[in-house]
């Protein structure tokens, strides 16, 4: 099997590390990069488990070969947070108890991103609807759903309250 | 397996020229699955989306330019292309969540060559025509063209679809793609319908396109619904002679999402109510939409 020299941003730094050129982005991440958070779950892009961000869109490594990210942007659930400071999403998952196990949370965090970066005042609907590739078999639903609706209303608040600063 | 991303269509046909043992790809999303569930690697990876024109969605003076390897996402976000194709954007829209629309493309949804595929039956009732790069330079087929059984299509070893050319309907003109899934989302269709219906000024149909997905080997045609729609109103007669036309037309299969006579019901069903939501569409009267 051949190895790739692969070169991109992952999480704001400029990364480069050798990767088999079938490989998935997914092993690269974990195993060739160090990257844990990202997690396998059905590896055939059902599950969302392993959602990354890639030039801004909401993406499943299990289904990118490693080189095709070359020179492209990559963010992982590492690269939410703002050094010790949550995100938003982070903290409302937290706050209302939106995980159990936890290997689905990065996925759903994730995409969850996605939505409020694009959608920050999303409905209910459009929230089930923007997490559909993420599954959770433990927490279920209802506490995600709601989670990400109210860090998208905190999001929103604090976006106000810069404004009139 | 190797990697290869060519950034011309010239490369890329060299590529697979190479070796026999090569397979184009885009999105991945039915390729990586596939490979995982047993199917032989190929030797050779060749990622299109390197090149410009694969990935490029352009809007013409009288047609629509979209490159095979574009995630669907740039189709069901483009505001001027989903208002002329709603039921095309609708249908490329279905292919899985988020995360796979980000990835997945009209080119990969054809020539995967499911019977199932959403978007094939609206590219069809759109007239689409697919731009195939070969050693020899191009040829176009209609995309009805290229599937020719479940898993296979009409492309030669080293050919590619490189775009898909859809010309601008006609005035009082409207397109529509309706699926039945046990689900809302992340499902597989047990049967999809495509329809693109003109009306003149009467509401008389002039021109009427339907095609079903997944109740035969390929996308069907179902010619005999058409010529019940010609010269004639849209009305409840002329909806049951579609879904009547439309149920005789299948031959599906039984399987895990269906049997062969919940298909055949379901098709008449689906084929009545996507053209009468194609034809409000002409009309300007729509007022749903056919995806959520």
């Amino acid at each position: 099997m051949s190895r790739t020299h692969i070169n991109c941003t992952i999480n704001g730094d400029e990364t480069d590390f050798l990767s088999e050129s079938g490989g998935s982005l997914l092993n690269a991440l974990r195993d060739d990069v160090g990257l844990m958070g990202v997690k396998e779950g059905c590896g055939t892009g059902d599950c969302g488990a392993c959602s990354v961000l890639m030039d801004d869109r909401i993406t499943c490594a299990c289904l990118i070969f490693a080189p095709e990210v070359e020179g492209r942007t990559i963010v992982t659930i590492e690269g939410l947070a703002n050094a010790d400071e949550l995100h938003p999403l982070q903290q409302c998952f937290l706050e209302g108890a939106a995980l159990q196990c936890g290997i689905c949370t990065p996925g759903f965090l994730l995409a969850a991103k996605a939505l409020l970066d694009k959608n920050p005042d999303p409905t209910e609907t459009e929230v089930r609807y923007a997490l559909a590739g993420n599954l959770c078999r433990c927490t279920g639903y209802d506490k995600i759903i709601r989670a990400v609706l109210d860090a998208a209303e905190g999001i929103r608040a604090s976006a106000t309250s810069g404004d009139a600063a | 397996m190797d990697y290869l991303a060519p950034i011309t269509i010239e490369e890329a046909v060299g590529a697979l020229a190479s070796t026999s043992d090569s397979r184009v790809f885009a999105g991945a999303t039915d390729l990586i699955p596939q490979i995982r569930s047993g199917r032989p690697e190929p030797g050779l990876l060749v990622d299109l989306k390197r090149i410009d024109r694969l990935t490029a969605v352009t809007e013409g003076d009288t047609s629509w330019t979209i490159g095979a390897a574009a995630p669907t996402s740039g189709l069901t976000e483009n505001i001027a292309f989903s208002r002329q194709f709603p039921g095309l954007s609708e249908a490329a829209g279905l292919i899985g969540s988020d995360q796979i629309q980000n990835r997945s493309s009209l080119g990969g949804n054809l020539c995967n060559a499911s019977p199932a595929a959403d978007s094939v039956p609206a590219m069809i009732v759109n007239g689409a025509r697919a731009i195939i790069a070969t050693p020899d330079g191009t040829r176009t087929i209609t995309v009805d063209q290229v599937a020719t059984a479940p898993g296979h299509t009409s492309l030669e070893p080293g050919e590619f679809i490189v775009e898909f050319e859809v010309d601008k309907p006609p005035a009082r003109t409207g397109d529509a793609y309706l699926r039945m899934t046990p689900r809302t989302e992340m499902d597989i269709a047990v049967v999809g319908a495509g329809a693109r219906i003109t009306l003149d000024a009467d509401g008389n149909c002039t021109e009427a396109r339907i095609a079903l997905g997944a109740v035969a080997p390929t996308v069907r045609r179902v010619t005999d619904a058409e010529a019940a729609l010609i010269g004639h109103p849209i009305t409840d007669d002329t909806l049951s002679a579609v879904a009547a036309a439309a149920s005789a037309a299948c031959d599906p299969i039984d399987d895990k999402r269906g049997t062969i006579a919940y298909r055949k019901q379901v098709a008449g069903v689906l084929a009545k109510r996507v053209v009468k939501l194609a034809a409000e569409r002409a009309a300007g009267t729509a007022t749903e939409n056919g995806a959520h």
